[in-house]
């Protein structure tokens, strides 16, 4: 019995030493910062009350695909990787869709409930203070499990270390300017947060007016105004008996994208 | 009975002196194991571009991987586990075994998604950066439990034998006597020591059974609380838990049989050893066959457009080689073989395990894959969106490959540290055997008679 006893009480101290080890760990994981933060000088000025929306006129919409054109210069978005059916080149963060009707431009729908922002294994995607779905490539591990939940597609990886030039490697990263991009982390459109922080629109929706269609709107619903970047329409207005809907709305995501069908009465 | 007590020095002399072909083999298997590591090497430089994952199928056969292994570790489970508290007393040479594989085929499921991920080296923001609320974190949490708690339960009923080494090796290396007489913890047989072991082993046995549902569960929900097409669907937990009996009875049996014949255990292993599995193997092959139809035929009736593109992929499209692989031969032929008395030979019992084992792999490889591959934008009508491609690259078929011989490799080196089949549990007189054994005697002597020519 003694040995027993005694064997027992040194299975407990080693059981005490693990428990210890792993209490450890949890304390010293609290004193890890994260790997980034958002940059909290563009934090400050950010209104919580903001609701960004798109409006996307798809009466208006050629398909020209400046705006995808004007993405990829402005956010200096990464090639895909070969292999890519629907990519190829640079990831289109926004894409445009032939469809029966004509075509559809398809940015992030930066849903409110976003199936992106609830599977991240690390917090790596987030809403920013003003709502926008922003990614965290400095905490991303890289598993895709939000590109796999994402029903609109939107999210793209970089399967291989990106070329930069070295403009981009002397930018300073921050999630509202992922610049420069790095490999094997996920990527997606941030709708120019880093723009509409300063209060101009995303470069997409610029170069839709500039090209002379003016099918993207950008604003703010919660002052219920949207601008392609030059006028300043009402939203209800620029929506008013159009028969607006969102993509996929039925799967409860709240998506922020609104379109406008492509065969109603003009705004 | 007492034939094979005294035979236990045959076992024990497995632990003793090892001979060519065992550093051959596992000469083989480490090398295979390194170049594989060699492939993660590669990725890891290169980026997980060098694998086939593009978007939108960004998951391959990493996944896949990680699902299969995962899930045949459930053989310790249902073998060991449910057999023990159910006193079925032919369980006895088996489980050591069965918890063995559990304890393998863990770590190496459990390695592939870390594999998998783009940025290997932030691994301990899983951890330190943890966010509960993602299916990913619940998986590492269930798996994590199921490691530790069933390398407990490996352990306990290892406690008697590694006594018996202890008192009985004693030309083996000093670093293995060491650990032999630590691990044992002063184990002399005393009867409170019995009563202690015993009580210990049947909390564990009971534990690990929730457990084990748990983790299947919890995997199953990494994919179905997607809205994913075929993923999004209340079966999916029943589903990963019955495959995974499945496939884990179908390995158990693969295992018994090499084991049998490379380390001459037929006195331990006897035909009614691979009957009595064939039965559970029969009954969860029929169970998956009901949850694979209603899997299939509930979204095929419904017809949505993304659930029809999906089943058209595997039951017509690219998939469909696979898919008819998967059903006849990974379900169906493996029932007929396993209901047909005179089928069921040692031999044939193996490949239909064989076979099982294939079509699981398959499985998961068409839950995965396909799925993935279907576009999910669906409208506006007329919506031109080119469906999604997938071949593994030889990086990831390295790697797989790799996890294969990760798993033989730890099985074997286990079985030559450890008795591969549990003596002092043989040793005891049978209690309460009566049940099966009466019951399925004339199958059992027909098969003996089938089996005879083939056996080695």
């Amino acid at each position: 019995m003694c040995s027993l006893d005694q064997n027992r009480r040194q299975f407990l101290l080693g059981a005490g030493a693990a428990a210890a080890g792993l209490a450890l760990t949890a304390v010293s994981s609290g004193l890890v910062p994260p790997a980034s933060t958002q940059t909290q000088d563009t934090d400050s000025l950010q209104d919580a009350s903001k609701n960004y929306v798109f409006v996307i006129d798809l009466n208006a919409c050629d398909g020209c695909a400046k705006c995808t054109e004007a993405c990829q210069a402005e956010m200096a978005v990464p090639p895909t990787s070969g292999g890519e059916l629907e990519f190829e080149g640079k990831q289109p963060w926004i894409q445009v869709f032939k469809t029966d009707s004509g075509f559809i431009p398809v940015p992030c729908q930066n849903c409110q409930n976003a199936p992106c922002t609830k599977v991240c294994p690390v917090g790596a995607t987030f809403y920013s203070d003003d709502h926008i779905v922003l990614i965290d490539q400095n905490r991303c591990i890289g598993c895709r499990y939000c590109i796999v939940a994402c029903p609109y597609e939107r999210r793209f990886f970089n399967w291989f270390d990106p070329p930069s030039t070295l403009d981009e490697q002397n930018t300073v990263y921050s999630p509202d300017y992922n610049v420069p991009h790095r490999k094997g982390v996920a990527e997606k459109c941030i709708w120019c947060r880093h723009r509409v922080a300063e209060g101009t629109v995303p470069a997409c929706v610029d170069a839709c007016r500039q090209a002379g269609m003016s099918a993207l709107w950008f604003g703010d619903a919660a002052q219920g105004v949207v601008t392609n970047g030059q006028d300043v329409v009402s939203l209800s207005d620029l929506i008013k008996d159009r028969g607006a809907y969102k993509l996929n709305e039925e799967l409860g995501t709240l998506p922020q994208v609104l379109y406008l069908p492509p065969k109603g009465e003009s705004p | 009975m007492t034939e094979k007590r005294q035979d236990t020095q045959s076992i024990m002399a497995l632990l003793k002196s090892h001979g060519a072909r065992f550093y051959l083999f596992v000469g083989v298997l480490a090398a295979i194991v390194g170049w594989g590591l060699y492939a993660f090497y590669v990725e890891y430089v290169y980026g997980l571009g060098v694998t086939g994952d593009r978007l939108p199928v960004v998951w391959g056969l990493n996944v896949v991987n990680f699902v299969y292994f995962i899930a045949i570790s459930m053989a310790g489970t249902i073998i060991s586990g449910i057999l023990r508290l159910s006193n079925a007393d032919w369980r006895k040479p088996i489980t050591r075994m069965a918890e063995a594989i559990t304890v393998a085929a863990l770590p190496i499921g459990a390695l592939f998604p870390l594999l998998d991920l783009g940025r290997p080296e932030r691994v301990l923001n899983l951890f330190l950066l943890a966010r509960l609320q993602s299916p990913i974190a619940w998986d590492g949490i269930a798996i994590g439990t199921y490691i530790i708690a069933s390398l407990i339960y490996f352990y306990l009923p290892l406690i008697p034998d590694l006594a018996a080494c202890r008192d009985s090796l004693q030309a083996v290396s000093k670093l293995r006597r060491w650990l032999y007489t630590k691990l044992s913890l002063g184990w002399s047989g005393l009867a409170e020591q019995d009563k202690r072991l015993k009580g210990a082993i049947k909390i564990m046995a009971i534990l690990v059974v929730p457990i084990a549902v748990s983790v299947h569960s919890v995997l199953s929900w990494v994919f179905s609380v997607t809205l994913r097409v075929e993923w999004h669907s209340t079966v999916f937990p029943i589903f990963f838990v019955m495959g995974a009996v499945y496939s884990g009875v179908a390995t158990i049996l693969i295992v018994m049989y090499a084991f049998r014949r490379f380390y001459h255990l037929e006195l331990y292993l006897e035909v009614k050893h691979f009957l009595y599995l064939a039965y559970v193997f029969l009954a969860a092959d029929l169970a998956m066959i009901y949850l694979t139809v209603s899997e299939y035929m509930t979204p095929s009736w419904g017809a949505e457009t993304l659930d029809l593109q999906y089943l058209a992929s595997i039951t017509t499209g690219p998939y469909a080689a696979y898919f008819w692989f998967m059903i006849i031969g990974g379900f169906i032929i493996p029932a007929i073989v396993v209901s047909v008395p005179r089928a069921r030979t040692i031999g044939l019992i193996v490949v239909a395990a064989v076979l099982a084992n294939l079509g699981m792999w398959i499985e998961r490889f068409l839950i995965i894959i396909p799925s993935l591959a279907v576009p999910q934008l669906s409208t506006p009508p007329g919506i031109t969106y080119l469906p999604g491609l997938y071949t593994p690259s030889w990086v990831e078929l390295s790697i797989t490959f790799a996890g294969l011989a990760g798993f033989a490799l730890l099985l074997v080196v286990l079985s030559r540290l450890v008795p591969i089949i549990s003596l002092w549990e043989i040793s005891e007189p049978e209690v309460s055997s009566a049940g099966p054994a009466m019951a399925s005697a004339p199958v059992m002597s027909q098969a003996q008679e089938t089996e005879g020519p083939k056996s080695p």
